[in-house]
């Protein structure tokens, strides 16, 4: 019988109370009457199908009844609807949105099947862990392997994509015919690689990706089958990947086969290739390392100049520095969430104290409490929905902005869609929050035994919310002191950032580059033609005081790093890296880099002049401290070269980076064929005319010089080194856009409180005024309040912040996590803060009239 | 009460339980057993009510004022102290005599379509 009166439980209390008894006696009376096992069965079924859907539709008639009472509550007001909505909708969507892109750029596996075995291999020389492998080690490490199911490459490979009489510049990938089905993907149209497509000698074959598709062959299907002109050769397009499929990451457009030549197997320092391998279903990756580090152990023997291997999870491609700032972004997102949960609770507390009167007088109608206490939770879980739809929404608009923070190397597709896991979590404390904060109200008043509430002029029993309210008002104010200061001194490490020196004079420098296809200009009279007659023509160029041109711009290629071999110096390759370009003449006038000693290369360091050298102060101090370096010679490129000048060193790595100490060579003293990658391409043009007016005569000249040679990367140096901190800057701004809604939520939340108190205090304050108070008595007695509340969130939102500060320290340059100036602008503007809430309130409780105010109390 | 609009329109058309609900509280005041009961010997034991739903039916039919609580009880011989007697209100009559009436228009279509029977 026990278990039919539990049935019944699934029936909401008010129910219950009416006609459990009823229904229980009936079923007491029908037991009597069964006789026999199935008989008895068959009622304890019917029991069950009676009761379970009905009491389904019990609860749905009272949610419905809720909703109406609800809908009408909240519109008469509306000014507290549409706060608290707006508060949740900020927390909800905040969150939503900044932990999706966390969660594609750190957590979420790579859109590739069973990511965890991809695995990607490097050399590893002392101080560098990871150093492109050689196509020598490439076929080596894959022959001698054994804990992989294959090995495969990929390479960059931009190229000049001719169609319809427009050259362009595509960046695209070479991989080897195996490396697709390492990854395991399958084409949206025609098919992969063969496996005798990447060999020498074969017919160019091309895989496009989507967007290239879309946008250059007009999503046609029968692209497939097609031939294309890329770099002047024919390619057959053989498929096109899907729309989602990014590698290595979101940039490269195209893919093509890697056909190694017989002789790119003979120079183990050629390094530029990226291996991806699939650990076998039996291995692990440091089971996989041990096997690797016998390779290289064997090969050593062969090879002694052979350093080690190592091996990193695929998804481990996240540098540190933006893994950082991606988690600081989920921090600040979780502290909006916070300081809006709490805003909300203050504001749920306000409207259950003004609501005290109804409660007691529906209670005393005879509501029952479940019933009270359902009605009002409808009412917060209206609000919940209805903020966490308008945060989705919100999300929805801000996280393809977010997506931008997400390093760019990763591939993953463009945009990060709405992570539902995220948005039903931060829902979720929504919702608690909302529920709970309404609820609490319904719960004191109803069990409030001699009905407090219905006293007229009942004002006691606010001491509790209000002391709860003062702690959400201090915990809003520490959370907005964390976000302060840690923006304030993201903007500090910026601005430093900002103040570093690149080496370089970037103002009034056009730059852009011109890729030579290295099948017509390999041989080296060839380049110097072309480069000859093009500077000779843009000097000639009104406006224009210097052009040159290089291997590579700084800051646009970082890497470029030669082993030099000095005399008198041990030969440990880790020790003697040098970051190396080839230059044509004014150079360095025209990137502004000044030379300290002898002179920038001329027309006397031709091809089969003595082997010229220009190195950086930094080279000159490490091999030649103190001495005069003209005239030293060291090996580089195979070559002896001689020292003709020295330039001031230019932060090639970028602004926060140590650079290698740099060499310039001279374009023309270069082996015909050899080193195609480092064959100069950047253009550079200083001029006092602005680019918009100059580029066009230059484009004009360099296809007069030749038409097939398309111009890409069209930047002028400032932009360049401006990029140098643009991250930084979304970052801050998004940050200093969470730290603003915080301070914001905390004002309001310190208004509210404010307020509150000032309403229950009017009578008090009247009598004071009454008895002689000055007015600016009052003002100090209502702004001390927040002020004092305000510093002891201030102190406790310092401590908070300081250790914040030490967890972000390698965000911060070099910038100091205690550092007094960002501390102090944060106690000012929490300050600020604090008395722009108080205003009102203060100003009310100024100018109130004692004779009314007690008038209305009698 | 007697200024009361009784409308019963937005009633129509009735769930089956509250029709037979209303009539079995029509003539006279019953308590939730005997309405279950009542039910049973009109339609034949073609339909047996469950606590549940007659329960949950009699709780709109209150809300709905279609039925209302009796305050008087009746004859002590009769009553059960612990029940509840519940009686047809006038809007409560009102619906019934339009359900009924919306009921045999729709007879009267099948009739003259030829699928219906005639009355004996």
């Amino acid at each position: 019988m026990n278990l039919y009166a539990a049935l019944l439980c699934l029936f909401p209390k008010s129910f219950r109370i009416e006609y459990g008894e009823e229904m229980e006696r009936m079923f007491i009376e029908r037991l009597r009457a069964t006789r026999g096992a199935i008989a008895l069965a068959r009622l304890w079924f019917e029991a069950l199908a009676d009761v379970i859907p009905n009491a389904v539709l019990v609860h749905w008639d009272i949610l419905r009844q809720d909703m109406r009472f609800t809908l009408r509550a909240l519109g008469r007001a509306p000014g507290f609807t549409f706060t608290a909505i707006v508060v949740a909708a900020l927390g909800v969507g905040a969150t939503t949105a900044a932990f999706s892109v966390t969660d594609r750029a750190l957590i979420r596996p790579l859109p590739f099947n069973d990511p965890d075995r991809l695995v990607k291999i490097f050399q590893s020389e002392p101080g560098y862990s990871r150093f492109e492998p050689s196509p020598a080690h490439y076929r080596d490490w894959r022959r001698m392997q054994s804990s992989f199911e294959d090995v495969g490459a990929h390479a960059n490979a931009s190229m000049n994509l001719v169609s319809e009489g427009e050259a362009l510049r595509v960046l695209g990938t070479a991989v080897t015919a195996n490396l697709f089905p390492i990854l395991d993907v399958r084409p949206l149209h025609g098919r992969l690689f063969g496996p005798d497509e990447d060999i020498e000698g074969a017919a160019g074959t091309v895989l496009l990706s989507y967007g290239l598709w879309q946008n250059n062959f007009g999503g046609r299907e029968d692209v497939v089958g097609r031939t294309i002109r890329l770099d002047e050769e024919s390619y057959t397009v053989v498929g096109v990947m899907p729309a989602n499929f990014t590698f290595p990451d979101r940039t490269s457009r195209f893919w093509v086969p890697i056909r190694f030549k017989s002789t790119d197997f003979e120079d183990r320092s050629n390094q530029y290739l990226h291996l991806v391998a699939r650990l076998k279903r039996e291995s692990s990756l440091p089971a996989a390392r041990a096997d690797m580090g016998v390779v290289s152990a064997r090969l050593g023997a062969e090879h002694p100049k052979e350093n080690g291997i190592t091996l990193v999870e695929l998804k481990d491609q996240v540098p540190a520095q933006a893994r950082l700032m991606l988690t600081a972004l989920f921090g600040a997102s979780l502290c909006v969430l916070l300081i809006a949960c709490t805003n909300l609770a203050s504001l749920l507390i306000a409207r259950s104290l003004q609501r005290r009167r109804e409660l007691a007088v529906r209670t005393a109608l005879g509501a029952g409490r479940e019933r009270l206490v359902r009605q009002l939770m409808t009412e917060s879980a209206t609000l919940a929905v209805g903020g966490g739809a308008l945060g989705i929404a919100l999300a929805a608009m801000v996280t393809p902005l977010l997506s931008q923070l997400a390093p760019a190397n990763l591939p993953i597709a463009n945009m990060a869609p709405i992570d539902l896991r995220v948005l039903g979590f931060a829902s979720l404390i929504t919702a608690i929050t909302g529920i709970g904060f309404g609820v609490l109200p319904a719960l004191r008043v109803s069990g409030d035994g001699n009905l407090e509430g219905l006293r007229e002029g009942a004002r006691g029993g606010v001491g509790g919310p209000k002391r709860l309210r003062s702690a959400l008002v201090l915990a809003q104010v520490a959370i907005s002191v964390i976000l302060l200061v840690s923006s304030g001194l993201l903007i500090r490490a910026l601005w430093k950032v900002q103040q570093v020196d690149p080496g370089i004079k970037a103002a009034d420098v056009l730059t852009l580059r011109t890729s030579l296809p290295m099948n017509r200009y390999g041989i080296v009279t060839a380049r110097a033609q072309f480069y000859d007659r093009v500077l000779a023509e843009i000097r000639a160029l009104p406006g224009v005081s210097s052009a040159a041109y290089a291997s590579f711009l700084p800051l646009v290629m970082r890497g470029g790093i030669w082993d030099v071999k000095v005399q008198g110096f041990p030969q440990d390759p880790s020790e003697n890296k040098v970051s190396m370009r080839f230059i044509t003449p004014e150079y360095f006038a025209t990137l502004g880099v000044p030379l300290t000693r002898g002179r920038d290369f001329d027309a006397q360091d031709a091809r089969f002049a003595p082997a010229a050298a220009v190195v950086s102060e930094s080279f000159a101090r490490k091999y030649w401290p103190g001495q005069d370096p003209i005239g030293r010679i060291f090996d580089v490129t195979f070559q002896d070269r001689i020292v003709v000048g020295v330039a001031k060193d230019v932060r090639v790595r970028g602004l926060e980076r140590q650079s290698e100490p740099q060499v310039y060579l001279p374009y023309q003293q270069v082996a015909d064929r050899a080193v195609p990658f480092y064959a100069p391409k950047d253009l550079a043009i200083r001029s006092t005319v602005d680019s918009a007016a100059l580029l066009p005569s230059v484009r004009e000249i360099i296809r007069r010089a030749d038409p097939l040679v398309p111009i890409s990367d069209v930047r002028t140096m400032t932009a360049i080194v401006e990029a140098e901190t643009s991250s930084r800057s979304t970052q801050l701004r998004i940050l200093g856009a969470f730290a603003l809604i915080a301070i914001l939520l905390a004002g309001i939340g310190i208004h509210g409180l404010l307020a509150f108190t000032v309403s229950n205090r009017l009578q008090e304050i009247g009598v004071r005024i009454a008895l002689g108070a000055a007015r600016a008595d009052i003002l100090r007695l209502v702004l001390g309040d927040g002020l004092r509340l305000a510093a002891l969130g201030m102190l406790l939102g310092v401590i908070a912040a300081y250790f914040a500060s030490v967890g972000m320290e390698a965000l911060l340059a070099g910038i100091s996590p205690a550092d007094a100036p960002t501390f102090g602008a944060t106690a000012a503007l929490v300050g600020l803060m604090t008395i722009f809430g108080s205003l009102i309130p203060a100003l009310r409780a100024v100018r109130v009239n004692p004779i009314s105010v007690m008038r209305a109390d009698s | 009460m007697t200024n009361e609009i009784l409308d019963p329109a937005p009633f129509l058309p009735l769930p089956l339980a509250t029709f037979h609900i209303l009539l079995a509280v029509a003539e006279e005041s019953r308590h939730g057993y005997a309405i279950i009961q009542d039910v049973e010997v009109r339609t034949g034991g073609a339909l047996r009510l469950s606590a549940g739903t007659l329960y949950r039916s009699i709780q709109r039919m209150l809300e709905d004022g279609l039925i209302e609580e009796m305050r008087e009880r009746p004859a002590p011989e009769l009553d059960d102290e612990r029940r509840r007697y519940y009686r047809i209100t006038r809007l409560g009559s009102a619906v019934t005599r339009a359900e009924a009436r919306r009921l045999t228009e729709l007879v009267g279509f099948a009739r003259a379509a030829g699928l219906a029977p005639e009355t004996t």
